[in-house]
């Protein structure tokens, strides 16, 4: 039966290791803002955009994904998040 | 031009004469600024992921060239800045006006403004932005002033620099949570096997190996998770109070000693899972109480309101000096949109005072030089002249802020169902505790003790502790659905006790915005009405705005000579006519003695006095409907600063004039609140402005109805979003409705603990049927609470 107590310590330390990594999480501010990350993840990346692409001419398809209109995160939100 | 056209930055009306830029129609010159300003740096982006994402600000509110000139100097920088080295800074804003997708966007990308923005992190909830900047490149004067410039103006002032902790409390209570999580799941794990049949065969070596374990993860949360309990309860024992935290200490002390002896003595494995459960439920329930609205703010003072410096004039030129530097006799500048900090008399200029933040009223009041200015004021147009008075702390209105807080406040919070329900739980359960024992003592007494602790420890309330979080929680977030944002949950169970509601009228039941217009006088024709309306269309002043809108049609005429002559009126010709637009005295010469009820606009045209507008309050919709509603069960009040103009028409809402009282300063308003209390009576005031804000600390329950609840609004309980207003009474009645759920859980957990006691005065209680019963109660009282809140909140249809 002693492998059971290897298994036992095991897990606690596994378990350890998973609240110090909570505890670190809450510390950097993770949990701070859970709403703004997820409209800024389907932002494009704006340097993208702006990077001049002269290195080869474009492709009429990459014209137009370029042009294609930017998906709606989310609607409108006025009301204050609990 | 057809009329629907959208200004494509902020979705206003452009009305008759749109701004066009690029074929854009825009509906003022500022938002085609900003439209440029976007334009110019390929940030247009901002106008496709939403449409018409803008911030229109109207051009008497835009902050002078020179407002945010104190931000240069040192003393204010360096309490601003969140962290300052090397050229590098950070600093935080909380900006009113963040709403929507494009507004994190474009805050996010306001480094393609300018090379020194290094960058910048919306926090949505909390409508807030830090920015991390390059001050060789870009001072934080500039700063601000970019962002005033795309229409989203930073909130400074003191209170955004005595940053509150609440937000490392928060921070605390998660990390409590997670130990006591940590700690609930590992020891569930030890305990398991002992529940299971055959559990006898289990190694002794290895029984006291997960004793000790368990004994290990309990004390973490015994003393860091739990502590607060403790602490409290030690607290409210000193004070000569039983509070619910009394018996839950007791509870775990004894679930913890008892726990220790069994594992010492070999006897057993202990209750460490259900003592870490409890704690880490009742924690979960403290977390969901706790959760409020993050960029609301209940808690502002005067020092909200007033700016952080002020422009001294002195012999040497203009100074900026802090606030709390200015004394009396000093003489200061106030520009445009500008605060008055103290109270003062008008030395140059002509000053039109916006007082709508202090009394509700919209109309702004002319002064001239030598009146006397009250604090809390916001100027009007051109920059004015004043010599200071008072000082800050003792003018007039903030006088009625510096005032300890009232014995009620203090009252009402002891005075909850919780703590009435526990000093009765805690002293049945002692004595139980205590019966028992002595029953065992004389007839098997080898159980006596055991039977006594037994008691205490299933009697710990984790179920009724956990039943007014979460019904409160819940019928809070149902309120914050609808537009009603309490303080916190406390505020339900005081709304539910309210027995008499006092009302404000300006700006409360009636609309501050909107007014209603007539003309009285000769018959004008449609051609005149429309030379009235091209006249005021010309002036920026409220009333004569509030004309123009009020008169149909489309064409403007062309206005030649105008004129605006402050606090009088303007003038101008239109195809050779004379049209005089203003106060009676202005247009007839005629100085009136009577004092002026009603807000007028006398009109001059066509070298006769055509008549006047006049200009009544609105009265908020559903205002009838309410007051009738609430008159059946609450004893209603009005006060009102306003004389008695208007006594026939509220007559006709209250039923009588017993409790109508015209004339009422702010501190009579108070007292009114304090002699009402006295009656024994809890009032609920509901108010809007700074000079309701003595009244409103005063009440058992405060209430500021506000049109942009991000906007400024004195200390108060809760915020009621004036589309709201009518819904009152069904708040106040669900308020009725989260009580009986109270209720209804107590009764629940009464039951559990019937069943728990039935076992442990019988000496029976063993670990199994603890690690059931404990968690079995919470859980099914946490559901009962949220489920039974959401569902009556369907049926009550606000």
């Amino acid at each position: 039966m002693s492998v059971v107590i290897i298994l036992v310590f095991a897990a606690i330390v596994m378990a350890g290791a998973f609240l110090v990594a909570f505890i670190w999480s809450v510390k950097s501010g993770q949990y701070e803002d859970t709403y703004t990350p997820s409209v800024r993840m389907l932002f494009e990346d704006p340097a993208l955009k702006e990077e001049p692409k002269d290195r080869s001419p474009k492709t009429e398809k990459e014209s137009r994904r370029d042009q294609a209109p930017v998906t709606k995160p989310k609607p409108h939100n006025p009301q204050p998040k609990s | 031009m057809s009329e629907d056209l959208k200004c494509i930055h902020c979705g206003n009306s452009c009305g008759k004469s749109p701004v066009l830029f690029e074929g854009h129609p825009f509906c003022c010159s500022g938002c085609s600024t900003v439209y440029q300003i976007l334009n110019t740096n390929q940030l247009k982006q901002y106008y496709q992921i939403e449409p018409m994402p803008g911030i229109r600000i109207e051009d008497e509110k835009r902050p002078a060239d020179e407002t945010y000139a104190f931000l240069d100097l040192e003393k204010f920088k360096s309490k601003i800045l969140t962290f300052s080295e090397g050229g590098i800074s950070k600093v935080s804003f909380f900006i009113p006006e963040i709403h929507c997708a494009s507004c994190i966007w474009l805050l996010e990308n306001l480094h393609s403004l300018n090379k020194g923005i290094i960058q910048s992190f919306v926090n949505f909830p909390k409508k807030e932005i830090n920015i991390t900047f390059n001050e060789t490149e870009i001072s934080l004067r500039q700063l601000v002033e970019l962002l005033v410039s795309i229409h989203y103006i930073p909130e400074i002032n003191q209170h955004s620099i005595e940053k509150p902790q609440a937000e490392k409390s928060e921070k605390k209570l998660f990390i409590k949570i997670g130990i006591a999580a940590f700690s609930f799941m590992n020891a569930m794990i030890y305990h398991f096997p002992q529940y299971l049949p055959g559990h006898q065969f289990l190694e002794a070596d290895m029984k006291k190996l997960f004793g000790w374990l368990s004994v290990l993860l309990a004390i973490p949360v015994l003393t860091y998770s739990a502590s607060d309990y403790f602490l409290t309860a030690y607290k409210s024992l000193k004070k000569k109070i039983i509070s619910i935290d009394l018996p839950i200490a007791l509870g775990l002390i004894t679930l913890f000693t008892q726990s220790l002896v069994e594992i010492l003595s070999g006897k057993g494995i202990g209750y460490i899972d259900s003592l870490t459960g409890l704690v880490f439920f009742m924690l979960i329930g403290r977390w969901y109480q706790g959760k409020t609205y993050q960029a609301l703010s209940f808690e502002r003072d005067y020092k909200t309101y007033f700016p952080l410096a002020v422009t001294t004039i002195t012999d040497s030129g203009n100074v900026t000096i802090p606030l709390e530097e200015l004394k009396p006799g000093d003489r200061i500048l106030v520009r445009n949109q500008e605060i008055v900090p103290a109270d003062s008399i008008l030395k140059s200029g002509t000053a039109s005072i916006d007082y709508s933040f202090v009394t509700g009223e919209s109309m702004p009041v002319a002064k001239q030089a030598g009146d006397f200015v009250f604090a809390g004021g916001r100027q009007i147009g051109s920059a004015i002249e004043l010599t200071i008075e008072k000082d800050i702390q003792q003018s007039y209105l903030t006088q009625l802020w510096n005032q300890a807080e009232n014995p009620f406040t203090a009252a009402n919070r002891l005075n909850t169902i919780v703590n009435r329900v526990s000093q009765y739980f805690t002293v049945i359960v002692v004595l139980i505790a205590i019966s028992s024992g002595i029953f065992w003592m004389f007839n098997k007494p080898e159980i006596a003790l055991f039977s006594f602790t037994s008691v205490l420890i299933i009697a710990c309330p984790c179920a009724l502790a956990l039943t007014v979080p979460f019904t409160f929680g819940s019928t809070m977030r149902q309120f914050g659905r609808k537009g009603f944002y309490l303080k916190n949950t406390a505020v339900i169970e005081h709304l539910y006790k309210v027995d008499t509601v006092v009302f404000d009228k300006t700006g409360t039941i009636t609309n501050a915005q909107s007014s209603d217009i007539r003309f009285i006088g000769k018959g004008l024709t449609a051609h005149q009405f429309l030379m009235i309306k091209s006249l005021a269309f010309h002036s920026s002043h409220p009333l004569s705005k509030t004309i123009c809108n009020s008169i149909a049609g489309d064409e403007l005429l062309t206005v030649g000579n105008f004129q605006e002559i402050p606090s009088l009126g303007i003038t101008g010709t239109i195809s050779g006519i004379r049209i005089n637009l203003g106060s009676r005295y202005f247009v007839s010469g005629e100085k009136t003695e009577e004092e002026n009820l009603k807000t007028e606009v006398w009109v001059f045209l066509d070298n006769e006095i055509a008549g006047h507008f006049q200009l009544e309050n609105e009265y908020r919709p559903g205002l009838h409907e309410l007051i009738q509603k609430l008159n059946k069960t609450h004893e209603l009040h009005l006060l009102t600063g306003d004389n008695d103009a208007e006594k026939a028409n509220l007559v006709k809402f209250f039923g009588t004039e017993k409790n109508l009282h015209f004339n009422q300063s702010p501190t009579d308003k108070l007292d009114y609140i304090r002699s009402l209390q006295k009656q024994g009576k809890k009032v609920l005031m509901i108010g809007d402005g700074l000079n309701d804000a003595g009244a409103l600390n005063e009440s058992n329950v405060g209430i500021v109805i506000a049109d942009n609840v991000f906007n400024f609004s004195p200390a108060c309980d809760a915020i009621l979003q004036s589309k709201q207003f009518a819904r009152l009474n069904q708040f106040i009645q669900f308020t009725h409705q989260s009580m009986k759920i109270v209720k209804a859980g107590f009764l629940i957990s009464f039951l559990y603990n019937l069943i728990g006691l039935s076992f442990a005065v019988q000496g029976a209680l063993t670990p199994i049927v603890a690690a059931i019963l404990m968690p079995i109660s919470s859980v099914s009282v946490v559901l009962f609470a949220s489920f039974s809140v959401s569902l009556s909140a369907k049926g009550f249809r606000f």
